[in-house]
């Protein structure tokens, strides 16, 4: 009964969504009050109405009701509570339920937190909302029924979770990831809104930033958290793949960042008022290419969901007809929009032109190299490619390099233009150490240790030290936009030197192992012990157990699995590493390869955790932003002058 | 550096234009070259077999991992095996490496690496998606193309 009322809530949900999509700006076109006022009601309703469904998924999880077919197929029930909880979002129809569910949130919270707006641009915003919803609900209900059933014969037990997902990093991966995705729909409703009315000013921007940094924000922390669990669930050691699916959530995050500021640009000064306008269309539409890329099968990574050619064409056409709409609006209302401000080429304006143009040329590159392949295959007539990791790096690094140090210079420009003497007087420390440097790499080329990564370091300690010296110096912080842009900036130059250092540094092998065995790594001597079984709640395991010393000392026992889960008749390797802030020491049993010896995989990985501490730092400063008193209280200052005006 | 408003205003424009067609022109010719460079064509056992794969570059091979096959040396982690199109076209394809977790006889992957004059494939990397329904579109396709009717018995066998 429960599954029936799930997915009854979920049509009536359609047709709320519907009346979203249709009534607020049914209202402002016959410019009925009543009418434009229905948005947020409407929106909790449809906020309340896919929150039950969920939970009544939620509950068929727990209930272990394997007459639902979604259930069957991705839980069982010797699976661990809290996995049966989370495999709701493990597969494609729950977790495009999340998704729609997220969805449904941030347009809850825009009804309610959207005092700033005047009702006309509040109604005009929901609808737009709107329409995405019951484009995400049509698409579930339509194509992914999570609640379809497997009557009259329902297994006895289900074909559980698949093995990788049963981790911590899944419970929070997607729903942080989906946050972000979906919360970029706001900005995009918002540019939507503004270039429907044509009325593009400072208040549209300011109105912007936050919603756009809370989920570029989760944003991160999704992409952050993705990497380690990748890192020590399915990498081997690995933390980045360029894998499609990897480049599926990277892209928004880029284009987002490039949003991000062009936003500040837009709001403090009024330029690039159009070009923001545009990359808001883009970092949503990029979102949704995503979903397009990981739910219809046509690219082959290991994240893909199962293939299903309904799903491919429904996405497809719904992508088409948001990225096509909202650009044949734009071709047609853009143009009425004027910047009429000018800045010297040392301002901080034009600092952030440089970021969005190297922002938008590093998407770029990441999309062409993810839909090259399907290209290839279009224009050959079915010959079958990859593009490698060596094609990113090749093409990313150098990007990322430009983008770095315009990072390090443009925090201490001024609006309008930035006197030569400011920037000598911030940046001596660098000027003369770039001799220094100098030296350093001219010697260091001759005995061969890599250049551009004792650049880059340089650049990242540049960087965090120029950062906080501006934090000691009193008073120049003035607000937390201020402080949060400086934590995001450091979180980046620590996540850049924890990469250079841990891409540099490593060192790993693949070994053969016999119990006794003894292999000795940068400095560390890992010892095999031997191997016994373990049973674990839905799997049995071979654990393996390691002895790791530094010159003789005890540094960590360290104990990784193989393990064999038997509904899923599935293999899992599952590391184990000895954390720590400056190096992470890992190792991973690989398989069998005689009667008792053992494939190993040691790492010794420097400032690898620097990378995701580097991330979570980048996030916190995009939340702190959030707490900003200036988007309160302009915020009450703008609903005044309307409550003024129409008085 | 006095410039007239217009006069600056114009001149701004005129760098900006100037910067974003050279840095797109660059840009594109970078990413081209680059692209270029690291694209991986697919081959299947057939088409190896046949010749059609280029020695000494690196490609992609896949196919179904031939039951027996799989021979592990004595020493070491080096270890060989066969993959086949399902009919007459077989490949020996050589790694020195942990496997995935998920290759097993019989199962369907995919192997980063070079062909070498003596028709054996020296992998770098050999890829099993981790799933025991899952086939890498391309060695489904290559078993679907040169023989339709035992792909899909396959296909019967392992997904009903």
């Amino acid at each position: 009964m429960i599954p029936e009322f799930g997915h009854f809530s979920l049509i009536l949900a359609l047709g709320l969504s519907l009346a979203l999509a249709i009534l607020p700006a049914l209202g402002v076109y016959r410019r009925d009050a009543l009418l434009m006022q229905t948005g947020p009601s409407i929106a909790t309703g449809l906020f309340v109405l896919l929150a039950f469904s969920f939970s009544c998924l939620v509950y068929s999880f727990i209930q272990d009701d394997f007459s639902v077919a979604y259930v069957a197929n991705n839980s069982n029930s010797a699976l661990p509570l809290q996995y049966k909880v989370s495999a709701v979002w493990g597969a494609h129809e729950g977790s495009f339920l999340l998704w729609s569910l997220i969805a449904s949130g941030w347009t809850l919270a825009v009804a309610a937190f959207s005092r700033g707006l005047t009702f006309d641009m509040k109604a005009r915003v929901l609808s737009v909302l709107g329409i995405l919803c019951a484009g995400f609900v049509s698409f579930l209900l339509f194509t992914s029924n999570p609640f379809d059933r497997n009557l009259p014969f329902y297994p006895a037990d289900g074909g559980d979770l698949n093995p990788l997902l049963q981790d911590f990093g899944l419970i929070v991966h997607p729903p942080m990831l989906y946050m972000g995705y979906v919360g970029f729909a706001v900005p995009f409703a918002l540019a939507i809104a503004t270039l429907t009315t044509g009325r593009l000013d400072a208040a549209w921007a300011r109105w912007s930033r936050p919603w756009t940094n809370a989920a570029w924000a989760f944003l991160t922390v999704g992409i952050t958290l993705g990497s380690w669990w990748a890192y020590y669930e399915l990498g081997w050691g690995g933390w980045w793949f360029w894998d499609a699916v990897e480049n599926a959530s990277f892209m928004p995050w880029l284009m987002g960042t490039a949003l991000i500021h062009s936003l500040a640009a837009s709001e403090k000064r009024g330029v690039f008022k159009s070009w923001t306008v545009l990359l808001a269309i883009s970092t949503f539409s990029l979102s949704l290419l995503g979903a397009f890329l990981v739910r219809s099968g046509v690219l082959t990574s290991v994240h893909a969901f199962a293939v299903d050619p309904t799903r491919g064409i429904y996405i497809l056409v719904f992508l088409v007809l948001v990225i096509g709409g909202s650009l044949t609006l734009y071709a047609w209302k853009a143009s009425g929009i004027k910047s009429e401000v000018q800045f010297e080429w040392n301002s901080r304006e034009a600092m952030l032109l440089i970021n969005n143009l190297l922002l938008v040329v590093a998407t770029a590159s990441v999309l062409l190299g993810t839909l090259y392949p399907l290209l290839y295959e279009v224009i050959t007539d079915g010959k079958k490619i990859s593009v490698g990791p060596p094609y990113f790096n090749r093409v990313f690094v150098p990007i990322v390099c430009l983008l770095f140090v315009a990072m390090a210079v443009s925090p201490f420009s001024r609006w309008r233009r930035t006197s030569t003497d400011v920037l000598l007087k911030q940046h001596w420390p660098f000027l003369l150490a770039t001799p220094v440097a100098i030296c350093l790499v001219t010697y260091i080329v001759a005995t061969g240790i890599d250049v551009i990564a004792i650049g880059v370091e340089t650049l990242a300690v540049w960087i965090l030290v120029l950062l906080a010296r501006h934090w000691w110096q009193a008073g120049s912080i003035s607000s937390a936009s201020q402080l949060g842009m400086m934590l995001a900036h450091a979180g980046i130059a620590v996540a850049i030197l924890g990469v250079v250092v841990t891409i540099t540094y490593s060192e790993g092998r693949d070994v053969r192992m016999e119990p006794g065995d003894a292999v000795s790594l940068a400095g560390y001597d890992f010892t095999f012990e031997g191997v016994q079984k373990v049973r674990g709640p839905n799997y049995l395991a071979d654990q393996a157990e390691f002895n790791v010393t530094r010159d003789g000392e005890f540094v960590a026992k360290l104990r990784p699995e193989k393990r064999f889960y038997s509904v899923a008749q599935n293999v899992m390797t599952e590391a184990d590493m000895d954390p720590g802030l400056m190096r992470d020491v890992y190792v991973a049993l690989g398989e069998k390869v005689g009667d008792t010896a053992w494939a190993v995989r040691v790492h010794v990985k420097p400032f690898v955790r620097w990378i995701w501490l580097g991330g979570l730092l980048v996030a916190l400063g995009g939340f702190i932003t959030l707490l900003d008193k200036r988007y309160r209280r302009e915020r009450r200052l703008v609903s005044d002058n309307v409550v003024g005006t129409a008085a | 550096m006095k410039f007239g408003r217009m006069k600056s205003h114009r001149r701004n424009r005129m760098l900006i234009i100037v910067f974003i067609v050279c840095a797109a022109a660059g840009a594109t010719t970078f990413t081209l070259f680059a692209l270029n460079e690291n694209i991986n064509l697919f081959y299947s056992p057939e088409q190896i077999v046949r010749g059609e794969a280029p020695l000494g570059k690196t490609i992609r091979a896949g196919g179904m991992v031939q039951d027996g096959s799989v021979i592990r040396a004595e020493e070491g982690l080096g270890v060989s095996f066969v993959v086949s199109d399902l009919k007459s076209a077989q490949v020996t394809i050589e790694f020195e490496g942990i496997l995935p977790d998920m290759f097993r006889e019989g199962q369907g992957i995919i192997a980063l690496g070079q062909l070498t004059d003596n028709g054996v494939f020296v992998a770098e990397e050999v890829l099993a998606k981790h799933d025991e329904n899952y086939m890498p579109p391309e060695v489904a396709d290559a078993l679907k193309n040169e023989h339709q009717s035992s792909a899909e018995t396959y296909n019967k066998a392992n997904y009903n």
